[in-house]
C-alpha cells in the first residue's frame, strides 16, 4: 500500500506537519527514529514563545515566527498547554549594548513587531529589583512569553494520531528510492523489511535532516549542531525574577538568559558551541561553570539556590542564516529550524501544506468535524494544578495521592499519562507527560515508587497488545 | 477538625515528638506524613544501628519504624500518611495548614506546628557533575528503596561517590543486591566513617577508597550508564572507570521547602530553619526538629531533638504571653566550620537538646578546641574534638549562662592557640 504523505521526524515540526495534513482527505504516516515524539531539539530548548522581533527581517522564519507565535498561543489555550505571559526585558550592561537598543527596537518593527518599549535605568531595576549591579537601560517586549514545550509535540502527534495519521515510532529512514515517472518515493527503514512508499515525502528530520535531504538527492546544505547547555535551579529560585532577562544579542547567539519557566523553575542558558557529534548532548564542566558564573552575574541571589537540573540541546542550524524550507518535486525540505522552531511549528506546517499542495496533492478538507482538539495535562504553575483541586479530588481520590513531591504530580497524573493516546516509553517520556521526578531531589524520593507504577503499566500493556507501545 | 499540634512529618523526629506531646497531656496531635508508610527514612535502611540513644537497644532500620509508628498510634496521636502539608501560612494571628490527600483538601488551624520534614542527599545534577545524562545514576535514598523496599536487584559494578557513613551504608546495599562494588571516592584526603566500618567493608567486599577524587564527567551508552571519568585532584590525573551504577551519597541538604514557602528565617549555615534553644523559628507558634535543622544526623539524634521540642512546644502552649519577649541571639560559625545547631540563644533558662550544640566541619583538623565568644570576649573553650566532614562535632553549652541577652552574635571559631 501507498501513503500520501510520509513525514520523517516527529519533533516539533513534523508533529505539526502531520497535525495539519490531517485535516484533510489524505493517508499519512509520521516516522520517528526515536521511542517517543519530541525528544530530540524539541525537548531541550529554552521553552520560550517568541514574538520574533529580534528575527532577521523579511527572511521566511520572520514570517513564520510572526505568524506561528499567534497560532501556537491559541492553540496553546485550546488544548490547556501552559503558558506563562512574562514579557521579556532586554538588559543593556554597557553603554555600547545601550546605543544599540534604537536598532533592535528597529528590527522589531521591521519585522511586525510594534510593542517593543524602550526602558530606563531605574526601570529595568523597577521591574526586575533582584538583578545585578550594572544595567545602564533596557527595552521591554511585553508579549515574549514561556511555554511548556514537551506537551507541545504530545498535543500535535496526539491529534494526528486521533485523525487517522499513523505513528511509527523506532523507525528510521535508511535510504530513498524515487519511483518511476516521479510519482513518490520508496523509503528503507530499519525497523522491518517493507519499505514505506509514498506520493509525498517532507523531511523534518531536525538534526539528520542534511543526511536525509541527499537521500533525496539534494545537496543544499549541512547541519552544524550548535550545542547549548542550560541550568535549571530550584523553584526557591523563581520569586527572583518576573519575566525572561534577555542579552543584547550578538550576530553569533542571542546569548545567555534567564528565564521563568512555566513549571516554576529559573532557566539559564544557552551557551553555544559547535560540536561534530550529532548525539552528544554532554553538558561541560566550562558550560556549567560559565553558566553559573552568568546567573550569579545576571541575577546574584542564585548563588544561594540550589541546581535541579543541567542538560544540553543541539540547535540544528545550518549555513544558511534562514530556514531551509523548499519542495523539490514531491519532496519538502523542512531544515535549518533553529531555537525559533517551536514558536513557529504551526506556521511551518500550514506553509508546508501549501508547498506540497503546489506539487499537486489534494488538499480535500475531510467532511465531518474530526477529531476534539486534545486537551492536555496542565503542567504549569501559573494555573491549578490538579492536587489544588477539591472537585477534581473528590471525584477522583488519585489526584489526591501525591507521589512526586517536589513536583507535587499526583497518582491520577502518572495513571492518566500511562493510558494515554501516546503512553511513554520509558521514565524519560512519563517525566514529559507528568513531571514526575523532574524535582528537586531527582527521584531521591519518588523514584522508586515512580518506576514501579510505569513497570507495571508497561507490563500491562505488553500483556494486552503485544508491547505495542505508542504504536 | 480542631487541632493543637500539628506534625510535618513521620520519621524519627516527627514520631517521637508526637508521643511526647501526647504524654504531656496534649489533646489533640495530628501527624501528616506525605508517605504511604510512616517512619521516615529509616523504613529503607536494611541494616541495624538503629534506636540506641532514643530507645535504647539496637533495631534494624524497619524495625525502628515500626516501633515509633507503633508507639506514637498507642499514644492517641492522630497519624494520616499519603497526606502532604501543601501550604504553610503563618503570617497572621493564626496558623493555617493546607493538608492534600486522597480524602480531598483540608484547611486546618492549629496552636502550633512541629516541621520535621527530613533532608535530602543532593543529587548529581545539583552536585553540576558534568557530562551525559543516562539511567544508573542515583542517590543513596533512591537505592535504599529500590534494593530494601521493592526487592530489586541491581548487577554490574557501582561506584560511591561520597565515604561518610551513609556512603558505606550505600556500598552494603549495593552489594546486597548483587552489585559489585568498584569503589568509593571522595574529594577529602581520607574517609569519613569508622576505622571499623571501612576496614569491615575493606575485608568483605574489597572495597577500597579512593582519596582526592572526584567523578568529573558521566558517559552513557544507549541511555545506560557506561563509564564515569574520575579525577585524581592532587596529580590531575583522569581515568575512565567502567560502571553501571553511580550512587551519590550524603552531601546532605534539608527538606526546607515548606518552611521557606511560610516565610520561616532560614539559618545560612544549616540551611534549614534558624532555631533558638527551644526549636522555635522565627515564626511563633512554628517549632522545627530532626535533620531539618542538622542534616544529617543519626536517626536516634533526629528523634530526641524531636522530644526536646515537644516539651518546648508544651510551655509555649501553656503560656502564650510570655513566648516573644526574649531577645535572640544568634551563633554564627567560622570556616571551617560549616553550621552549628541550634543557632540563636535564648536566655532563659533552655538548654538545646541533649545539652549539647552539634556542629559541622568542612575541612578535616587535627584534635582541635573549640572557642566561643561574644564581642570580644572569650566565654568558653571546648576540650579537644576531632574535626571530621561529615561527622558530628559537639560542643557542651555549660557556657549559655555567661551570654550577654543584649551583646552581639556568638561567634564559633577553631581556638588560635591549638
Amino acid at each position: 500500500m501507498s501513503w500520501d504523505v510520509a513525514i520523517i521526524g516527529g519533533g516539533v515540526v513534523g508533529t505539526a506537519i502531520a497535525r495539519e495534513l490531517a485535516r484533510y482527505q489524505l493517508r499519512c504516516v509520521l516516522l520517528e527514529a526515536a521511542d517517543d515524539v519530541g525528544t530530540g531539539t524539541s525537548k531541550a530548548n529554552t521553552a520560550i514563545l517568541h514574538t520574533g522581533f529580534d528575527a532577521g527581517p523579511g527572511t521566511l522564519e520572520s514570517r513564520l515566527v510572526t505568524r506561528g507565535s499567534s497560532l501556537l498561543r491559541e492553540y496553546a489555550q485550546e488544548t490547556g498547554i501552559a503558558v506563562e505571559p512574562t514579557g521579556a526585558l532586554l538588559v543593556a550592561w554597557t553603554p555600547e549594548q545601550a546605543s544599540s537598543l534604537d536598532a533592535i527596537v528597529e528590527k522589531a518593527r521591521a519585522n511586525g513587531y510594534l510593542g517593543a518599549v524602550p526602558v530606563s535605568e531605574s526601570g529595568v531595576y523597577e521591574r526586575e529589583p533582584h538583578l545585578g549591579p550594572g544595567a545602564v537601560a533596557g527595552l521591554w517586549i511585553p508579549d515574549e512569553a514561556v511555554i511548556d514545550p514537551w506537551s507541545v509535540s504530545l498535543a500535535f502527534a496526539t491529534e494526528a494520531v486521533r485523525a487517522g495519521v499513523a505513528l511509527r515510532l523506532r523507525t528510521r529512514v535508511s535510504g530513498v528510492a524515487v519511483l518511476g515517472g516521479g510519482e513518490g518515493f520508496e523509503l528503507a527503514v530499519d525497523s522491518g523489511p517493507e519499505p514505506v512508499r509514498c506520493r509525498f515525502a517532507v523531511n523534518a528530520a531536525g538534526l539528520a535532516s542534511d543526511q536525509v535531504d541527499r537521500m533525496f538527492g539534494c545537496d543544499g546544505f549541512s547541519i552544524q549542531p550548535r550545542k547549548g547547555e542550560l541550568i535549571v535551579f530550584d523553584k526557591l529560585a523563581r520569586p527572583l525574577l518576573s519575566s525572561i532577562i534577555l542579552p543584547v544579542p550578538t550576530p553569533r547567539t542571542k546569548g545567555v538568559l534567564v528565564a521563568p519557566t512555566v513549571f516554576g523553575n529559573v532557566l539559564v542558558g544557552p551557551t553555544a558551541e559547535d560540536v561534530a557529534d550529532r548525539s552528544d548532548l554532554s553538558t561541560s564542566a566550562a558550560g556549567l561553570a560559565a553558566l553559573v558564573a552568568a546567573g550569579r552575574q545576571i541575577l546574584p541571589s542564585l548563588e544561594q539556590e540550589e541546581v535541579t537540573a543541567t542538560y544540553a540541546g543541539l540547535r540544528a542550524a545550518t549555513e544558511h542564516r534562514d530556514y531551509q524550507v523548499s519542495r523539490h518535486g514531491r519532496y519538502a525540505r523542512v531544515a535549518g529550524i533553529r531555537s525559533t522552531g517551536l514558536t513557529a511549528s504551526l506556521a511551518i506546517a500550514e506553509h508546508v501544506a501549501g508547498l506540497l499542495e503546489e506539487a499537486g496533492l489534494a488538499l480535500k478538507p475531510r467532511t465531518g468535524d474530526g477529531p476534539a482538539r486534545p486537551r492536555m495535562p496542565y503542567l504549569g504553575e501559573a494555573g491549578p494544578r490538579p492536587y489544588q483541586l477539591a472537585e477534581r479530588i473528590a471525584a477522583d481520590p488519585a489526584y489526591g495521592e501525591i507521589a512526586c513531591h517536589c513536583e507535587r504530580v499526583t497518582k491520577g497524573e502518572i495513571r492518566d499519562a500511562l493510558a494515554s493516546d501516546l503512553p511513554p516509553a520509558g521514565l524519560d517520556g512519563l517525566r514529559r507527560r507528568t513531571r514526575a521526578m523532574n524535582g528537586r531531589c531527582q527521584a531521591f524520593f519518588c523514584g522508586a515508587e515512580v518506576s514501579a507504577m510505569f513497570s507495571r503499566a508497561d507490563a500491562g500493556l505488553r500483556a494486552e497488545g503485544g508491547g505495542q507501545r505508542g504504536h | 477538625m480542631v487541632t493543637d499540634v500539628l506534625v510535618v512529618g513521620a520519621g524519627p523526629a516527627g514520631l517521637t515528638a508526637a508521643i511526647e506531646l501526647r504524654r504531656l497531656g496534649v489533646e489533640r496531635v495530628l501527624v501528616a506524613e506525605r508517605e504511604e508508610q510512616p517512619g521516615g527514612i529509616p523504613r529503607h535502611s536494611g541494616h541495624t544501628g538503629y534506636g540506641l540513644r532514643d530507645r535504647h537497644r539496637l533495631l534494624s532500620g524497619p524495625a525502628y519504624a515500626r516501633t515509633l509508628t507503633d508507639a506514637a498510634r498507642q499514644s492517641g496521636a492522630e497519624l494520616r500518611t499519603g497526606c502532604t502539608v501543601s501550604d504553610l501560612q503563618a503570617g497572621g494571628e493564626s496558623l493555617t495548614a493546607i493538608l492534600t490527600s486522597q480524602a480531598g483538601i483540608e484547611e486546618i488551624r492549629p496552636s502550633a506546628v512541629l516541621l520535621a520534614t527530613g533532608c535530602r542527599e543532593r543529587p548529581r545534577s545539583a552536585r553540576l557533575v558534568p557530562g551525559d545524562r543516562p539511567a544508573g545514576v542515583l542517590t543513596t535514598g533512591e537505592l535504599q528503596q529500590r534494593v530494601y523496599s521493592r526487592g530489586e536487584r541491581l548487577a554490574g559494578r557501582a561506584l560511591v561517590v561520597g565515604a561518610e557513613h551513609v556512603s558505606f551504608s550505600a556500598a552494603v546495599t549495593l552489594a546486597h543486591a548483587g552489585a559489585r562494588v568498584v569503589a568509593l571516592l571522595t574529594e577529602h584526603e581520607r574517609q569519613q566513617s569508622y576505622a571499623a566500618f571501612r576496614l569491615g567493608a575493606a575485608l568483605r567486599w574489597r572495597v577500597p577508597v579512593w582519596t582526592k577524587s572526584a567523578v568529573t564527567r558521566v558517559t552513557g551508552v544507549a541511555g545506560r550508564l557506561g563509564s564515569v571519568e574520575v579525577t585524581d585532584r592532587r596529580s590531575g590525573q583522569v581515568r575512565t572507570v567502567d560502571c553501571d551504577w553511580l550512587v551519590f551519597t550524603a552531601d546532605w541538604i534539608p527538606d526546607h521547602e515548606l518552611a521557606r514557602s511560610a516565610g520561616i528565617a532560614i539559618d545560612p549555615g544549616t540551611r534549614g530553619p534558624a532555631i533558638d534553644l527551644g526549636m522555635a523559628t522565627s515564626v511563633p507558634g512554628v517549632f522545627a526538629a530532626g535533620n531539618l535543622i542538622h542534616a544529617a544526623e543519626t536517626a536516634d539524634v533526629a528523634a530526641l531533638s524531636g522530644r526536646h521540642a515537644a516539651r518546648r512546644i508544651c510551655s509555649f502552649l501553656t503560656a502564650l504571653a510570655a513566648a516573644d519577649a526574649l531577645s535572640r541571639v544568634p551563633i554564627i560559625t567560622e570556616p571551617p566550620l560549616r553550621w552549628i545547631s541550634p543557632n540563636i540563644v535564648t536566655a532563659d533558662g533552655t538548654t538545646p537538646p541533649r545539652d549539647r550544640f552539634v556542629l559541622r566541619t568542612d575541612e578535616f583538623r587535627r584534635p582541635t578546641r573549640l572557642m566561643v565568644s561574644q564581642d570580644g570576649k572569650i566565654l568558653a573553650r571546648s576540650r579537644s574534638l576531632r574535626c571530621i566532614p561529615g561527622r558530628p562535632l559537639h560542643l557542651p553549652a555549660s557556657w549559655l549562662t555567661t551570654v550577654d541577652p543584649e551583646g552581639g552574635a556568638i561567634h564559633i571559631t577553631i581556638d588560635p592557640a591549638n
